[in-house]
């Protein structure tokens, strides 16, 4: 890719870097009173936000694990590194609320795995390793997709589908990056 | 002929119970591998055909019973499922993972659509048994 290809979308980047998960959605997540306050008939509904929210904590740790691979490649040029280096510190932020909002539930927070074998021989590109993180950017998109309506509470909801916006924007920029359609279709799945 | 009052009793009992009770969730006949593999990229961010990842892996799930690939820390639940995965198992699960099996780790509301779910199952058996994906 060539900075010619980068330049006309310099300035739709620069937004990026203003952005943070709501303080209203941390909020949410990490100082809503209610979530501590579990009762037995609600336990089992507890659990299964509990469950989704580990999912999620789960799909935000191979992210960051991935752009630390794409960051340590020495396959991407600045300013796709730096937008790399960026995108990774918004799933940090994401791991970091969803893992608190775990905690808060009574559950246990899944921790990352060790090694998440990403197919590191596959990658020798610069594309190659934009085309993988928006493999995962899109299925981070639509494992929210799955979470939002499930999740009983629906302040924990609106916080999830804070970050699937987050995810689809990450998932757009590096479709636009590879010099594809950045938004091919009006509804997400 | 006549109805009495406990044939009318009979058939309104009949009538609840088949309105009420569950209906058994629809399959779609065929599935088209190529819609799949979109469908399947919805998986991503957990799952990867040749490795496990958050996610155990899906080479091998065709005749595998469930919870028991190679590697891959299950939840009790799915330990205990019992099942062996085939077009079936698999189309029921992926419906609405957690109500199938209370306690699995997979939190996704699933796959609602039975067409959907049969291309998935399509694809997943196409690039399963594909010995340049899974060895």
């Amino acid at each position: 890719m060539s900075d010619l290809d980068l330049n006309p979308r310099r300035s739709f980047l620069s937004g990026f870097g203003k952005f943070t998960l709501s303080a209203s959605a941390i909020a949410l997540l990490a100082g809503n009173e209610k979530l501590a306050l579990i009762t037995p008939a609600s336990a089992q509904t507890a659990n299964n936000d509990v469950t989704i929210l580990n999912s999620a904590l789960g799909a935000e740790q191979q992210a960051i694990a991935a752009y630390q691979l794409g960051a340590e490649s020495g396959l991407l040029q600045k300013p796709v590194l730096d937008l790399a280096v960026q995108f990774q510190g918004h799933h940090k932020q994401h791991a970091d609320v969803l893992a608190k909002a775990v905690a808060k539930l009574g559950g246990k927070p899944v921790v990352p795995l060790k090694d998440y074998a990403f197919p590191k021989a596959k990658l020798k590109a610069q594309a190659d390793v934009l085309a993988f993180a928006a493999s995962l950017e899109k299925g981070a998109v639509s494992a929210y997709l799955g979470a939002v309506p499930i999740l009983t509470d629906r302040e924990l909801a609106k916080a999830a589908a804070s970050i699937l916006g987050d995810e689809a924007m990450h998932w757009a920029v590096l479709r636009q990056a590879l010099g594809q359609n950045p938004v091919p279709e009006a509804f997400m799945s | 002929m006549s109805i009495g009052p406990t044939s009318i009793a009979t058939l309104l009992v009949a009538l609840a119970v088949a309105v009420l009770a569950p209906a058994p969730a629809a399959r779609a006949a065929g599935g088209d591998a190529g819609r799949g593999e979109e469908i399947y990229h919805r998986c991503l961010a957990c799952h990867a055909l040749a490795v496990n990842r958050v996610g155990p892996k899906h080479c091998g799930l065709f005749g595998r019973k469930a919870g028991t690939a190679k590697g891959y820390q299950y939840s009790a639940a799915m330990k205990k499922y019992g099942v062996t995965w085939d077009d079936a198992t698999i189309d029921h699960f992926i419906e609405n993972p957690m109500k199938v099996v209370p306690g699995t780790k997979m939190g996704y509301a699933g796959v609602k659509d039975p067409q959907e779910r049969a291309d998935l199952i399509a694809y997943l058996k196409k690039a399963t048994s594909d010995p340049k994906i899974c060895d």
